[in-house]
């Protein structure tokens, strides 16, 4: 009974436990048991690197709309009874002292966290392949990349180890491992969720984001982490409006296609699923638009000059002090050298670099100033597109379907499978991916982007769009 | 504006990495790498819109300037590599006169 009420979403778990509070037990051990089965062999997942243990979970739940919910969690995300290490050996079985606010919004509903997931090493990569822990597999095929840098968390929901994840996004870490994985993924306006208990990346780009099997499952998740939070400055204190909804028409509702999402490069079988969604939405009565976004291109460029600076700057508090890995020395200068070097991989010490070169004496206005003003001219370019009464845009969320673990080693390769996720973080707008068919057996993402706090609006069209599609989404 | 070894050196100093010579030349080149992309920049006008984004919208909000304690749920200690006193433990700088810990 458990095992198919566990792949049945997290309403029906809801709505069981609160029939019977002892079905909690047997949906959490049931996803305490698939992340042993699904950890095993030499193809195991490696999805869930800390995996909480049964008898510290359920008990007394409150009775919110996650109760008895098995829910995993990013390992960036601060967490009180497992390590938060960040995917990194700076933070190798580091316990945070506190919780974060979307963890403690996820308790109070009633959720169990059963496990936190693998990353890239604090959150920079887009494969999971930079985890000090080895690399994530994806569930659908698992010679291929998971995506990243939330792809644990994304190869769990799509192992149905549990029906929601936490992940977190600076460039599209939500969405692409989303797509590549076949399940959906949500990145909520910059400010409508709390960062508190987020391990710092990027923090003018950071966000929490949700992945869920079905539209529901994250619109329920996204609507629970939502809200004002004091320990947050950069949260909204605007109200938290409905997000959960159901299928719907769309009559009237304007979908954008900007055209430099559709690039001639763009693969073939890629578009065609696109053209397949354009066809359901307009089949429910939603006008299609062709629109322009015609800073697309420097997204990329802009997105990691601003990403690895900030980097540079959060990341220096990992010296071997307060907390985490030491490197003894004799020195204190040793002591800072030591550790940051026993403790970063090559993509943060690559980044970090990078960001001390760009905000460096000489450097800062060629690149960080410049890149500062390009990025208000690609959030300048959505506010023209959503204020010329285009509700929603939608776009393919990457190029490609997943690639194979090990086949991207030039860096800037691998940072162009972000090229479509980035702007939205770059411009602060919620966005979301949303299976929509399959390609040589390979998960296809569509992407709705929406203007600033319109989540709303983008889970309708997600509803919709999802109910037309069907099982076609998956095919 | 190429990177060199030397600039390589200089920033990872300033980070406090340690880079061991062997990976100099790998670094360096996929830093030129992934900079050579970022030199599109400079042909985009747009000089002052970050300035003009930010008095258009809401503005920086600011917070109370009170100091808020975050609970913690265990104490300094219990994670902290070297503690005493309520202090957090390092070697002495080089530049002090060598004795016992300070």
């Amino acid at each position: 009974m458990s095992a198919s009420l566990l792949d049945a979403g997290a309403a029906a778990i809801a709505a069981a436990v609160h029939a019977d509070a002892s079905v909690a037990d047997q949906v959490v051990a049931t996803a305490l048991e698939r992340v042993r089965s699904t950890h095993e062999g030499a193809q195991g997942l490696n999805a869930v690197l800390h995996r909480a243990r049964a008898e510290a979970l359920t008990g007394a739940l409150p009775d919110g709309a996650l109760r008895g919910v098995p829910v995993v969690v990013k390992d960036n995300i601060a967490t009180l009874e497992l390590p938060t290490s960040c995917g990194s050996r700076m933070l190798e079985g580091w316990v945070s002292p506190y919780e974060a606010t979307v963890v403690r919004k996820l308790r109070e509903a009633g959720a169990v966290v059963v496990g936190k997931t693998n990353m890239d090493e604090f959150a920079m990569g887009s494969s999971t392949e930079n985890s000090a822990y080895g690399p994530t597999r994806n569930p659908v095929d698992r010679s291929r990349a998971p995506g990243g840098s939330s792809g644990g968390s994304a190869a769990a929901v799509a192992a149905a180890i549990a029906p929601i994840g936490l992940g977190s996004e600076t460039g599209g870490s939500v969405r692409q491992p989303a797509a590549f994985c076949g399940v959906v993924g949500v990145k909520p306006t910059y400010g409508r969720v709390s960062r508190f208990g987020l391990v710092a990346f990027a923090s003018s780009l950071d966000a929490v984001g949700v992945f869920g099997r079905t539209v529901d499952d994250a619109a329920i998740a996204t609507e629970t982490i939502s809200g004002h939070d004091v320990h947050d400055a950069t949260s909204s204190d605007r109200g938290v409006p409905t997000m959960r909804g159901a299928p719907g028409s769309l009559d009237g509702l304007v979908v954008g296609i900007p055209r430099e999402y559709f690039p001639d490069s763009l693969h073939p079988d890629v578009r065609a699923r696109c053209d397949r969604a354009l066809d359901a939405l307009r089949s429910l009565g939603a006008v299609v638009r062709e629109v322009s976004l015609p800073h697309t291109a420097l997204a990329i460029p802009v997105y990691y000059i601003i990403a690895p600076a900030e980097a540079s700057a959060n990341l220096a508090r990992f010296d071997g002090v307060r907390y985490g890995l030491r490197a003894e020395s004799d020195s204190l200068r040793g002591l800072y050298d030591g550790t940051r070097a026993r403790g970063f991989g090559p993509e943060v010490t690559r980044r970090i670099l990078l960001g001390t070169y760009v905000l460096s004496a000489g450097f800062y206005d060629a690149y960080y100033r410049k890149a500062q003003d390009v990025r208000a001219l690609i959030a300048r370019d959505f506010d023209a597109v959503f204020s010329s009464g285009v509700d929603v845009l939608f776009t393919p969320t990457t190029p490609t379907p997943a690639f194979a673990l090990g086949a991207i080693s030039d860096p800037y390769e691998m940072y162009l499978s972000d090229i479509f996720t980035v702007t939205a973080n770059l411009a602060g707008i919620p966005a979301m991916s949303l299976p929509i068919g399959r390609v040589d057996g390979l998960p296809v993402g569509g992407q709705l982007l929406a203007g600033h706090f319109q989540e709303p609006q983008m889970f309708r069209v997600a509803y919709a769009l999802e109910d037309a599609l069907g099982a076609e989404a998956h095919r | 504006m190429a990177v060199t070894p030397d600039d390589v050196r200089h920033v990872a100093q300033l980070a406090r990495l340690e880079i061991p010579e062997a990976e100099l030349a790998m670094y360096v080149d996929q830093l030129n790498g992934i900079l050579a992309h970022m030199e599109e920049l400079r042909a985009v006008g747009g000089a002052g819109a970050a300035a003009q984004a930010e008095s258009t919208r809401e503005g920086m909000r600011l917070r109370p300037d009170t100091v808020g304690a975050v609970p913690l749920a265990v104490p300094l200690e219990s994670f902290a590599a070297a503690m005493r006193d309520g202090f957090f433990l390092v070697p002495r700088l080089a530049t002090h006169e060598a004795g016992e810990e300070s």
